[in-house]
């Protein structure tokens, strides 16, 4: 939006000309995804993730709406309404996978853009406020998922939201209050159900909502690209369609070749069985579990076991569970390293690489275990680690590091490597 | 300021998990937890093959006609499948006619009420029915059968760990307890009411063993003969069925979408290619 | 350094322009139309799911005991979720209906045209008047026929006689003879 050299969006009939006047939406599209926007000519494929997020999420709200035509959110017959979606409606099995299955695939994606993000430094200045936004968009996600998982009204979903709510409870003084208004009741029933299903089916707007202004956040300063230098020349961008259109294709093209094969071929691996059998509030699972996607934060969560002198140990969980994601707003003034990424950022990257990507992946099947002696220990170091890493040693790091000499520019970058492709050039 | 703040946050947190780790650690060498009945003498589901495995698996019509009298005439006098219509077994090659037949001819009858005086009664099904319980409630079915609710099967399948391999499992696993178990952990031995089975979580179920004898249930001309081996896998593919009608579709669907995806996967990678000649140098 | 490189890029590209335009962008076109292939045999799935369920076609065929029903007698039954009459018409009944001239017709249809051959006396219609769609009465014992000793719907006043046509009122045409077919002498499956 602010390079000079941008393509000038231009009307070629009598009826852009006329929509031009009045309503100029293909001029907006033009300047925001067509040719009209310059980008950094380097992006490589972590940058498709944005764009798959958003496809996730219209695959979601699409599949949502047509099932909603369908359930009943009626704690005697929502687990009745999603069999008979299964089993009568037309392709009713195919839109239900592809929900459920959608869902886990938002989450993959999305993990993956926040992890470009936190390696190639994006939410440094000038960019902070899409960080924050995008923040916004993941909590909104995490509160969407965990009210749509409680919607087929199974043993999972009841004794999940249980849980969940039971948390609001740890709260000193205003917390069972604020439990029993959220819940409409003492446990999850229906009125739980019912309000569930609204909010479940509303969030997704607001998602909408918010992802327009992180994107607009975003083209005020323009994309951020893997050397994390700005862009300075035309020789630095090339216009976002056709270049980034193709190659948005190609990642389209791998999303949903991944997305068919777990929908088609493997629909409840990513799920809980337990969640077959209908909500028995006597009766408890052997293993409270969330959805995969919630594995880390609730090993942070079971991880307290000792209080704290006056702070029981379930309110210390909670606290941390919501503090690990929060201290990700702080993330611009906790990283102050004026390289932005972890290509010229040596210490920084073996951190990255061995202490943080590795602790995540062990507190996600802390998660997702029987809370035994072994598996708590084993998350208490973890989740250790977790915070020290955001809160303690990125800091440190981003003060004492050596950083490596950046390039001058992004053509200096890309084109250094042209010596090595000399013999791929086209004969003249 | 922040990093202040931050650092002491990180300080609270870290530590006190650190300390408690610690707690822990110490807990667990100077206490250690006892080993559990469960962990040691449960058995995971066995390995057992089916018709429908695999991303081209289809099921077999024949076992599932001979998995449904199976059910039919063991399974279903205490257990319910209530989210399976009588109409349904079209998919299993029944004619319409057929079907209206073995709703007609189903033990347990659909609750209603009698249209003269509006008592609560029973009426024999038809094919739009769904399959009647053979309890009118909850309280009923654990009455008759030593306080436990026999749990219905529409979705068995699914709603345990390994799926078909475990349901094969336990209807073929009942055996006597090991002498070790008796030794160890004489609290895990089964009591009067239930049957040690290894493959079920907590070892010892209500459920008695349903197959026990060769000829339980009467197969047709050219099939396999009823053993409990074979009975139990035919009225695995049935329950398989019940929970997953619709598998074929799927599979067939998926098929058909993986092949069109990588033809397409290859044609967004030429397009690619081609849109990105001119830029010599590219990610 | 900067600016050769640059050079080179635009003649290279100026080079491929011109001899391949046609080559280089049917590759973009494949993929642009895979895609739209794509989107029409998602959106297929979309749109047929709000078509009727199986569980709803399955109560597509209802099933009507006739042993019951006396002559001069009918019954309310439900068919797709409506109302359905099944009168057994009295010989006085019948003959009333066959020596109606279908010229005094509004909408013109001898008895035999709506019932099945050699039942003339079984009379099988929907129970919903052709004007706006209230329920008729005369199916149930005492209820008012009207004056051609039919059905009389109370809404707007219209009148249908022993075969169920109409005859006076607002009404624009016959109540509606579902499909059926006589499964024995004594039962009919109506869809």
């Amino acid at each position: 939006m602010s390079f000079p050299w941008a393509n000038e969006y231009k009307p070629s009939n009598a009826f852009t000309r006329y929509l031009d006047e009045k309503l100029p939406l293909p001029r907006f599209a033009y300047n925001a995804v067509g040719a009209g926007y310059p980008v950094p000519r380097n992006l490589n494929y972590f940058w498709n993730f944005g764009v798959l997020a958003g496809v996730a999420l219209m695959v979601q709200i699409v599949t949502g709406i047509v099932l909603a035509m369908h359930y009943a959110a009626e704690s005697t017959v929502a687990f009745s309404s999603v069999e008979h979606i299964m089993r009568d409606v037309n392709a009713g099995w195919f839109l239900r996978y592809a929900h459920q299955n959608g869902a886990s695939m938002f989450f993959i994606v999305v993990y993956t853009h926040i992890f470009r993000g936190l390696f190639y430094g994006s939410y440094k200045p000038p960019r902070e406020m899409v960080w924050h936004l995008g923040l916004v968009i993941f909590l909104l996600m995490m509160a969407t998922a965990f009210m749509g998982y409680v919607l087929p009204w199974g043993q999972m979903s009841f004794w999940g939201a249980k849980v969940i709510t039971g948390l609001f409870g740890a709260i000193p003084l205003v917390g069972e209050p604020i439990q029993t208004w959220l819940l409409g009741g003492f446990a999850p029933d229906n009125a739980a159900l019912n309000r569930f299903f609204s909010l479940h089916f509303l969030l997704p707007f607001v998602i909408l909502g918010v992802i327009i202004l992180h994107v607009w956040a975003l083209h005020i300063p323009g994309s951020s690209n893997p050397t994390g230098v700005e862009v300075k020349t035309e020789q630095d961008t090339v216009p976002f369609h056709p270049y980034y259109t193709a190659k948005d294709g190609v990642g389209l093209a791998v999303f949903f070749l991944l997305f068919a094969v777990i929908l088609f071929f493997a629909p409840n691996f990513l799920g809980e069985p337990d969640n077959y059998i209908p909500a028995n509030p006597l009766a408890t699972p052997a293993n409270i579990v969330p959805e995969w996607y919630f594995w880390p934060f609730y090993a942070i969560l079971r991880a307290f076991t000792v209080d704290f002198l006056f702070i029981p140990a379930k309110l210390l969980g909670v606290l941390a569970m919501f503090a690990s994601i929060l201290l990700l707003f702080f993330l611009p003034w906790l990283d102050t390293s004026a390289v932005r990424s972890g290509h010229y950022r040596p210490l920084f990257r073996k951190f990255f690489w061995f202490g943080l990507i590795p602790t995540i992946v062990i507190l996600g099947y802390c998660g997702g275990s029987h809370a035994t002696d072994g598996i708590v220990l084993i998350s208490q170091i973890a989740s250790a680690y977790y915070f020290a890493h955001f809160l303690i040693i990125l800091p440190i790091i981003s003060r004492v590091e050596t950083t490596k000499p950046l390039p001058t520019s992004i053509t200096e970058a890309v084109l250094g490597k042209a010596p090595a492709n000399a013999t791929l050039q086209p004969a003249e | 300021m922040i990093r202040i703040g931050a650092f002491l946050v990180g300080l609270f947190f870290s530590g006190w998990l650190l300390v408690s780790a610690a707690m822990g650690a110490f807990a667990l060498v100077t206490t250690p937890t006892a080993p559990t009945a469960e962990h040691e003498f449960h058995k995971p589901a066995k390995d057992v093959e089916f018709s429908f495995d695999g991303p081209a698996g289809k099921f077999d019509r024949a076992q599932l006609q001979r998995g449904l009298q199976v059910f039919k005439e063991v399974c279903s006098a205490c257990h319910s499948l209530k989210y399976v219509s009588f109409r349904d077994f079209k998919d299993l090659g029944y004619s319409e006619g057929q079907v209206k037949t073995i709703a007609q001819t189903w033990p347990a009858e659909t609750p209603s009420i009698n249209p003269d005086t509006g008592e609560a009664a029973t009426r024999k099904p038809n094919a739009a029915d769904k399959i009647p319980s053979p309890y009118p409630n909850d309280i009923a079915a654990r009455a008759a059968n030593n306080n436990a609710i026999p749990p219905d099967l529409s979705l068995m399948t699914k709603a345990r760990h390994g799926g078909p391999a475990y349901v094969y499992s336990l209807l073929t696993g009942f055996q006597a307890p090991p002498t070790e178990l008796k030794e160890k952990f004489p609290a895990s031995m089964p009591g009067k009411t239930t049957h040690y089975n290894p493959y079920f979580a907590n070892l010892n179920l209500a459920m008695a063993p349903p197959l026990t004898t060769e000829g339980q249930v009467t197969y047709g001309e050219g099939a396999p003969k009823p053993t409990v081996d074979q009975m139990a896998k035919d009225v695995t593919a049935f329950l398989t069925w019940t929970a997953e009608p619709k598998l074929e579709n799927r599979k067939r669907a998926g098929t058909a979408a993986v092949i069109f995806l990588l033809i397409f996967l290859g044609l967004c990678i030429g397009a690619y290619k081609n849109v990105w000649a001119d830029k010599k140098a590219h990610a | 350094m900067e600016s050769m490189a640059s050079l080179m890029e635009d003649s290279a590209t100026a080079g491929e322009e011109q001899g391949g335009v046609r080559r280089r962008d049917f590759i973009n076109v494949a993929a642009a139309s895979f895609a739209g292939v794509g989107a029409v045999s998602i959106v297929l799935p979309l749109i047929n799911q709000m078509n009727p369920s199986a569980d709803v076609l399955a109560e597509a065929s209802t099933e009507v005991d006739l042993t019951a029903i006396q002559p001069g007698q009918a019954i309310k039954t439900i068919f797709r979720k409506q109302p359905l009459f099944v009168r057994h018409l009295t010989p006085v009944e019948v003959a009333e209906a066959e020596k109606t001239p279908t010229s005094d017709l509004r909408d013109p249809q001898t008895l035999e045209e709506r019932t099945k051959a050699g039942k003339t006396q079984w009379l099988v219609t929907m129970g919903v008047c052709t004007h706006l769609g209230c329920v008729p009465l005369g199916a149930a014992e005492g209820e008012v026929k009207g004056e051609f000793g039919g059905y009389f719907c109370p809404c707007h006043g219209s009148h249908y006689d022993t075969a169920a046509r109409i005859r006076k009122g607002p009404a624009p045409r016959n109540l509606e003879v579902p499909p059926y077919e006589f499964t024995s002498d004594t039962a009919i499956l109506v869809g």
